[in-house]
């Protein structure tokens, strides 16, 4: 217990002494939230778009009105056919189009199920794919005011996942995306760069060399780390909370414990980094690219997961911070408890298992 | 004590052999000298002691424990030092001694007496950075650590090399008070003329021991009639002294030029020819050979 | 009286308030082998960065090769080999590899690299290894390979850091051989060594000690004026002079 002790120690003097590495891991959350908060206007405005309703009746209208409506859309006009739509979209006079089916109330009253076609422009693929998202929302309300009115249960497909974001902010889309995206860098690279350090400079020669436990010294290697992340996911919350005001529907409790999870998956990560490369650069780069990279791109953080192709929707699962974003959501933005992230709690728990396993099998107590 | 049979050792899928068949004994409290060029096998073979490398072959035991098998309680009773300077570069002196104590549950009170020798002359710096230090001060603190548990068997890869020879003297001072208090101590180095700091020495070239013995042994064992050759114009006077037939080998060591002949040549003769080539002042003499000598005797072969 | 191609006096660099080089004056003659001494820590390296022209001196001036080391530093760069037992080669290339590239950066034609390529690997009993990667090769073998690309582009001076750490006795010989050939062709070799034996192969040795050139003379002079029987002696002790701090 001393020996563990004195190494969480010597962890926190390296750490507390490398003024530069402690700035950034102390500032980036903070960089991040105010960037994506206030630089970067992930929100899009001014959707250029445009109708094909081959069979207008009260439904389509009622739905076409409120997309007409919202302040995001630039309403372009009505197409008289799909021809028309393609050419204005192929010339980049639309960003979106909704298409409605033919008879698509007669559908909808008989058979409780009809399907709107959007089509968004992907010359930009993430003004496309918020473009759509935003139209889904819309209908989505629609749809859900109209089950209410008519007492009729019935079902227009769209995803509607914004139903809990009435006013399409998209800083309750990115929040939980820092969130992942801070921890998993904290976590992931500096782990492994301070344990790959100790192989570079020799130290862990000297340390193998003495009756120090490999186990012992992994572990007391991720307290310092795991301090800080959880630092920086309050101060994360904090800032979204007061400055971006991002609400905190769910449990602040159930918050802390997926943190914690997501925590020690993304520490179990860099220890199996550690024990994969030899050189601190390797190590930063390795887990960049195995770590950061996923985050940004597949987790759903910038990108919805439902717009993408269906291998990246496949490869998205793997991506652990996916989950991590998915609970965060439903926990922080839609307010739901923890019977219904059930999924999520399992599938990091597994991850981190597994990685756990990884580096296990694959620590040395020797030097090659 | 230390013993060692046919250790073998290869790296890249056998095509590099680090060790090729190394046996070897220490005694209790002797202090052994492996001496040889870099790339020899030096560290291989130092870190197979220390349990940080698995031999190919071959078994090693320190004071009855198996490098292999028994590698925890190896780790407990020796302490090492590998070859280039391994501590933390951005804790100060003392707190780098504090945690190496408790590494190896002790504390730096309970054992002051046996570093107190060594740590004194760098107790004033102990708030300075590990990093900040001199070379020679880096290699005191590095030792502190290794002795700070009370080792039974100390493992030096390479302590001097790139360490002026002031330093060097100071630190061979040091390791012979810690041979006083019983510590084993096993020891390499580059440099030959460190061996008669050595109770017995190994020369090792190419992954095996080419000698064994006592400096004195070592020396005893030169089978060559062994000159030296003083004089001005060094450069010509070597190349004079190779175009000589009963010159067998020349080389330069300092100020002199060390010679070996072949049997019978007598001084006079060597002196004549020498004068005809016009090197007038040049002082001849028969002397006993360096261990230098004797390694590159033994390596010529 | 042969050229002088080190001149400096003066010559002073200051970290903060430490004063890591302090005031040294000395000049070196052409062809000559300058054995260049010192203690850990008492200033070699940092003098020998400024004479480099890779670090400005704080005070001093002087000329390295005809070129003035603060306002020529860039010259003195493209005049001068350099060669430490820490780096020299890239390990993961060949032995032409290296050549050529060293050959490139200082300027030399394709054809010319070329030709002396072939002659270099011919002196040097090279051949075979000419497709072998650096780091197959022993330190030996390495060292002198290195020595020879430092001197590839004919500078007028070679500055050679520890060239001979770690390497073997015979090698060791016979890389200072080859020293003494570069020095008769005219380069002259500025030499660090912790071996004591090497520095009797210098033509003067000049030893430092607390930044300042304590002794600086022919070894067979620094021994009578020492009163000391081999250089080992001489630099103990001046080097028991040293207040540093080691």
């Amino acid at each position: 217990m001393k020996q563990f002790i004195a190494f969480v120690r010597k962890e926190f003097r390296h750490i507390m002494r490398d003024n530069r590495t402690l700035l950034i891991i102390l500032g980036m959350p903070v960089v991040e939230i105010l960037l994506f908060g206030f630089a970067i206007n992930m929100e899009v405005q001014n959707i250029r778009v445009a109708f094909y309703d081959p069979t207008p009746d009260a439904f389509t209208t009622g739905i076409a009105e409120r997309i007409r409506q919202n302040s995001y859309f630039n309403y372009q006009g009505n197409m008289q056919s799909m021809e028309e739509m393609e050419v204005a979209m192929r010339k980049g006079k639309l960003d979106l189009a909704v298409v409605f089916p033919q008879n698509f109330q007669e559908s909808l009253v008989h058979s409780g199920k009809a399907a709107v076609q959007l089509l968004s422009n992907s010359s930009d693929p993430n003004r496309g794919s918020i473009s759509a998202t935003y139209a889904t929302a819309i209908i989505a309300s629609f749809q859900q005011e109209h089950t209410k009115l008519i007492q009729i249960p019935f079902q227009i497909q769209t995803e509607n996942r914004m139903i809990y974001n009435p006013l399409m902010k998209s800083s309750y889309m990115f929040v939980p995306g820092i969130m992942g995206l801070v921890l998993m860098i904290i976590c992931t690279i500096m782990t492994s760069v301070s344990i790959v350090r100790e192989k570079e400079r020799g130290t862990m020669e000297v340390l193998l060399a003495s009756p120090l436990k490999q186990g012992t010294m992994i572990f007391a290697k991720t307290i310092p780390y795991m301090v800080i992340s959880f630092i920086d996911f309050i101060i994360i919350l904090l800032l979204s909370y007061f400055v971006l005001g991002v609400p905190i529907n769910g449990s602040l409790l159930l918050l802390f414990m997926i943190a914690i999870l997501y925590i020690n998956l993304t520490l179990s990560y860099g220890l199996t980094v550690s024990t994969l490369v030899d050189k601190q650069v390797n190590a930063v780069i390795f887990s960049a690219i195995t770590a950061m990279i996923p985050v940004l791109m597949l987790s759903g953080m910038i990108f919805p997961i439902d717009n993408m192709p269906l291998v990246l929707q496949a490869l998205s699962a793997i991506v652990p911070a996916r989950w991590f974003i998915e609970a965060v959501r439903k926990v922080m933005i839609q307010g739901l408890g923890i019977t219904m992230i059930w999924k999520e709690i399992l599938i990091l728990i597994g991850m981190t298992l597994f990685l756990l396993g990884v580096t296990i099998a694959k620590t040395k107590k020797r030097l090659e | 004590m230390i013993e060692v049979k046919d250790l073998y050792k290869s790296y890249a899928k056998g095509k590099v052999n680090a060790l090729n068949g190394i046996t070897f004994s220490v005694e209790d409290g002797e202090i052994f000298g492996v001496i040889g060029p870099d790339g020899a096998g030096k560290s291989s073979l130092f870190r197979i002691l220390a349990s940080l490398l698995l031999p190919d072959s071959g078994i090693a035991v320190m004071n009855e424990h198996d490098v292999v098998i028994d590698y925890r309680k190896v780790r407990q009773i020796i302490g090492y030092m590998p070859g280039r300077f391994s501590l933390y570069q951005d804790l100060s002196v003392e707190e780098n001694l504090t945690f190496f104590a408790t590494l190896f549950n002790t504390t730096i009170e309970e054992n002051y007496h046996l570093i107190k020798d060594i740590y004194q002359q760098i107790e004033p710096f102990k708030n300075r950075r590990a990093g900040a230090l001199s070379g020679g001060m880096k290699q005191k603190l590095a030792l502190s650590c290794a002795l700070i548990h009370k080792p039974e068997i100390l493992i030096l890869d390479e302590p001097t090399t790139g360490v002026d020879p002031v330093s060097r003297k100071e630190f061979w001072d040091m390791l012979g008070r810690l041979k006083e208090q019983g510590i084993t101590i096993l020891v390499s180095t580059a440099y030959m003329d460190e061996a008669s700091r050595c109770d017995r020495i190994a020369l090792i070239r190419d992954g095996k021991f080419i000698a064994s013995d006592t400096p004195q042994g070592i020396i005893e064992n030169y089978a060559d009639i062994l000159w030296s050759v003083e004089g001005t114009r060094m450069s010509a006077l070597l190349s004079a002294l190779r175009d000589y037939s009963a010159v067998k080998t020349s080389f330069a060591f300092g100020d002199k030029i060390h010679i070996t002949v072949t049997e019978g040549l007598q001084v006079g003769e060597l002196r004549q020819y020498l004068a005809e080539k016009k090197f007038d002042d040049v002082r001849i003499a028969p002397i006993k050979p360096t261990v230098e000598d004797c390694f590159m005797a033994l390596t010529s072969e | 009286m042969k050229a002088k191609v080190i001149e400096v006096s003066g010559l002073t660099k200051k970290f903060g308030n430490f004063t890591a080089v302090d005031h040294i004056t000395f000049d070196v003659k052409e062809g000559e082998i300058f054995g260049f001494l010192g203690a850990n820590g008492a200033g070699k390296t940092t003098a020998m960065q400024m004479l480099c022209g890779i670090s400005m001196p704080t005070a001093g001036a002087g000329t390295v090769a005809g070129y003035d080391i603060i306002k020529e530093n860039e010259r003195i760069k493209r005049n001068i080999g350099y060669m430490s037992q820490k780096f020299s080669l890239y390990e993961d290339l060949k032995v032409w590899e290296n050549i050529r590239l060293f050959g490139g950066i200082y300027g030399l034609t394709d054809k010319v690299i070329a030709t002396k390529t072939d002659a270099l690997l011919e002196r040097l009993n090279f051949r075979e290894e000419r497709n072998t990667m650096v780091k197959y090769l022993p330190l030996g073998w390495k060292q002198k390979l290195a020595f020879s690309v430092a001197i590839f582009h004919e500078p007028k001076i070679v500055f050679l850091d520890e060239p001979t750490g770690g390497v073997d006795p015979a090698m060791r010989r016979q890389f200072w051989e080859m020293i003494y050939e570069a020095a008769d062709q005219g380069i002259t070799v500025f030499v660090t060594t912790h071996y004591m034996d090497e520095a009797e192969y210098c033509n003067r040795v000049s030893i430092m000690v607390d930044g300042r050139i304590d002794a600086l003379d022919t070894p067979a002079e620094l021994r009578r004026q020492f009163n000391a029987d081999s250089m080992d002696e001489v630099f103990r002790q001046l080097a028991r002079k040293a207040k540093r701090g080691d």
